[in-house]
């Protein structure tokens, strides 16, 4: 070979790099992989089933949200919180909040804002309303509901529509996307860490929750500046560091996005204030707050459902969660668990009306990395998953279990996951700071992952489309045997429904009852006239744009 | 004390230990900080000067890192002056064993009896802050380190947060708890510790006192503290759910052959 020629030469004389997605091709049995899925999705059916006739306290919240109610108390309570509570105190939710709040608003004259507001002052008590339900509900205050509701999903819309024009003006880093976290606990300070993270290549930024607001039943209100281990999600939070995003990437000419967490208690109001607020991925799991925080079941389906709804609408993709089931789980042993779970994901996804590009399916093995052959399974089945799931910009994150403190050889891991991460084209790399588990990542830290990250995906960019891997070698018959065993868990699980399965322990090794755990008491079965003004609209724009059936189901792709 | 590899080389005086490189007593360090300072001459000095105010001598900057935004990452070599006597080093400790999940496991399993041992958790007073206290409870844990209900060995129950004294205890009696576990994380005005003598004289006060073990933990606490607020043992900011688990089997079965014998 020529000396002369130079080494990105070497690989574009042969043929063009792609922009991502490169990854060897691994032979999988099309019959099962087929099978997995139509169980998977039979599972997620019988879910939606469920969730479908039933609604919660933080799905009234959304909608009140929604409706335009926004404040809070000098106690921090926000108002959404406590009209949904007065109502649901008495046994009077079931035929929704927005039936009651539009009639309080249209009798008294008053915006959605100073209705609430007259409610929390205690000039307005909504439980005459709620008592008499749609049957007394005025056709103008149906009216008037409606309005309102197209009102803020079209604000959601157009934050949709700023996000396209950004991208197909500025455009945006390449796959697969540089992910780094923030988490000072104080919202000024992560705009700073995040505006450097920026400069340094990062592609998005997720700013860490403070500890414990999954648990939260109700959403903080404004900026704040003190958090444990992350920052407050709120949506002055979020407008905050949107603004700072787009002034920063406006200058380096990449659109940065910003990622938070649509989960816990509160998991469909974050959605709704995401898309008001343009973030462009959420932490999004069907199962995760159920398994990791002792949500209750019902509480999550029900919420989960409405927040990926949302999030259809407002163009954010979604990070699941599965690569957690194997911080608790034993990684070799459990590794069909991930992705069994990851087939329901995908089918309780597509039944809220997301698409196959918002489809951030998680994922991470957690492979003790000192096992013999620990890169070669890790690659075996980050290419496994990435077959499942053609098109999808999958998350693949490195090993948060085996961090040590010895920050040199978690930057080692850190990197090897960065090799297997682009050599399989996944869709966007959580970086993995080397000195993660022992504090919130330094301004410094980020830096060291964004440098190691870059070279890598540089050296690496065409090593999965130019490596085949060796035919009925190690890495297809370890990806089979993950497949096989996740086809058999899925039977299980189509025959005895998700909610049993989840009690008998499938996942993490962790078993939750239907009945236990937090927020079963904010789930309620819809009456005869439960009205949500806003979800009609919201199913039509999902079928209008293809996303959804007309029959109001999942649409997969041919 | 075994000074290892040094059987030709000068040997250690182990009453002035000083950092090591490559020569005994070079005082070799390694410092990796930033500076929200331009990247440039005036940043490497300003580093320069930061270590020679650390008390660190011939400080050299190795890398500066442009970080953007007016931030500089620095990498900083330098020697340090300063030594230790290592034989008059001593650390408190709690006096029981670190064991394995499986240890852990065995150990309880090898007392007999087939039960649990029951763990109650809470944040007393008005500390919502139940980070603590999930780390070490929850399945999840903290550091890859699994949490107490992840044993088979513990019953748990997570009372979570602001549970006054007088709750606690009677959930406490209620459970049949073998131990308390108490985590306080707001320190304003001390209120940690009042909060946890609080508890142990309520205890001693309905006569509780020794049914139960007491172990309380917090990121300003320590088992000196612990032991001297009335407490059984206390556990400081880096303690993992495995460090609690060890010594909980371990102080349950020996109060139980403490309390088994005739006073």
């Amino acid at each position: 070979m020529s000396s002369a020629v130079s080494p990105s030469a070497v690989v574009s004389a042969a043929a063009p790099v792609p922009p991502g997605f490169g990854c060897p091709e691994l032979r999988l049995p099309a019959d099962q992989v087929a099978r997995a899925r139509t169980l998977a999705r039979q599972v997620a059916a019988e879910v939606d089933a469920f969730t479908e006739r039933r609604s919660t306290v933080a799905i009234e919240r959304t909608v009140l949200r929604l409706l335009g109610v926004d404040g809070a108390g000098d106690d921090g309570v926000p108002w959404v919180n406590r009209i949904v509570d007065q109502l649901q105190g008495e046994g009077l939710l079931q035929s929704g909040v927005a039936a009651p709040f539009c009639q309080a608003m249209l009798d008294r004259g008053l915006s959605a804002q100073e209705a609430a507001h007259a409610v929390v002052q205690g000039h307005i008590d909504l439980r005459p309303y709620a008592a008499q339900a749609i049957p007394g509900l005025q056709p103008a205050a149906r009216q008037l509901g409606d309005h309102l509701a197209q009102h803020g999903l079209q604000r959601i819309a157009a934050q949709r529509a700023t996000r396209q024009n950004f991208l197909d003006t500025l455009g945006c880093g390449p796959q697969p996307l540089l992910y780094v976290i923030v988490a000072t606990g104080n919202i000024y300070e992560d705009v700073v860490q995040a505006r450097v993270a920026a400069r340094q290549g990062a592609d998005v930024i997720a700013v860490i929750r403070s500890t414990g607001q999954s648990l939260l039943d109700y959403v903080p209100q404004g900026t704040t500046t003190e958090g444990f281990g992350g920052t407050f999600a709120t949506q002055a939070n979020f407008r905050l560091m949107r603004a700072a995003l787009d002034e920063v990437g406006q200058e380096l000419g990449r659109y940065i996005r910003l990622c938070n967490y649509a989960s816990g208690l509160c998991m469909p109001e974050i959605a709704a204030m995401g898309g008001l607020e343009r973030l462009d991925m959420m932490l999004n799991d069907a199962l995760y707050g159920i398994l990791f925080r002792d949500i209750n079941m019902q509480r999550t389906l029900c919420d989960q459902r409405v927040s990926r709804r949302l999030s259809a609408l407002a163009g954010i993709l979604i990070n699941t969660g599965e690569d957690n089931y194997l911080t608790t789980a034993d990684a070799v042993e459990a590794a069909h668990t991930v992705v069994a779970s990851t087939l329901i994901n995908e089918a309780l996804a597509r039944g809220a009306g997301l698409q196959t590009e918002q489809l951030g399916l998680g994922h991470a093995m957690e492979i003790d990395p000192l096992r013999p052959d620990a890169l070669l399974l890790e690659l075996a089945q980050a290419m496994l998953i990435r077959t499942l799931f053609p098109g999808a910009p999958l998350k693949y994150m490195p090993p948060t279990k085996h961090m040590t403190g010895n920050i040199l050889r978690g930057h080692v891991q850190d990197a090897l996951f960065d090799l297997v991460g682009v050599m399989t084209g996944q869709g966007i790399q959580l970086l993995g700071m080397a000195t993660e588990a022992m504090h919130t990542p330094h301004i410094h830290d980020r830096a060291w992952a964004l440098e190691a990250a870059k070279m890598i995906f540089m050296g690496g960019r065409a090593l999965g489309s130019e490596l085949a891997v060796r035919p009925d070698g190690a890495i297809e018959v370890r990806a089979r045997e993950t497949l096989g065993k996740a086809l058999d868990l899925l039977e299980e699980i189509a025959k005895d429904g998700l909610m049993r399965s989840l009690a008998q322990g499938h996942f993490a090794d962790i078993a939750r009852s239907p009945d236990g755990g937090r927020g079963l008491a904010g789930v309620f079965e819809r009456g005869p006239d439960y009205w949500d003004p806003t979800e009609a609209p919201i199913t039509r724009e999902l079928q209008s744009r293809g996303w959804l059936t007309p029959q109001g189901t999942a649409v997969w792709p041919a | 004390m075994a000074t290892h590899g040094r059987t030709e080389a000068q040997p250690v005086d182990l009453t002035q230990v000083r950092a090591y490189g490559d020569t005994l007593n070079d005082g070799a360090v390694a410092l990796s900080f930033s500076l929200p300072v331009p990247c440039g001459d005036e940043a490497k000095e300003a580093a320069r000067q930061l270590v020679r105010q650390m008390g660190l001598t011939d400080p050299q900057v190795y890398h500066a890192h442009d970080l953007g935004e007016g931030y500089t990452w620095l990498l900083v070599y330098a020697k340090s002056p300063y030594s230790v006597d290592f034989t008059k080093i001593s650390v408190p400790k709690v006096a029981t064993s670190k064991l394995s999940h499986v240890a852990i496991e065995d150990f309880w399993r090898a007392q007999g009896g087939g039960e649990k041992l029951r763990v109650i958790g809470a944040c007393t007073g008005d500390d919502a802050h139940t980070v603590g206290i999930d780390a070490i409870l929850n399945y999840k844990g903290w550091r890859g380190d699994k949490g107490l209900e992840s044993y088979k060995c513990f019953a748990v129950k997570n009372l979570g947060a602001q549970v006054e004294n007088d709750r606690l205890l009677a959930e406490a009696a209620a459970f049949g708890a073998d131990v308390i576990l108490v985590s306080q994380v707001v320190t304003q005005k001390d209120c940690h510790r009042t909060n946890l003598a609080a508890l142990v004289d309520l205890a001693e006060a309905e006569g509780a006192r020794h049914e139960r073990i007491f172990v309380c933990g917090g990121p300003r606490l320590s088992h000196p503290i612990a032991l001297e607020l009335g407490f059984d043992a206390g556990f400081g900011p880096g303690t993992l759910p495995s460090d609690v688990a060890s010594y909980l089997v371990q102080a349950v079965a020996q109060r139980r052959r403490e309390n088994a014998q005739p006073a």
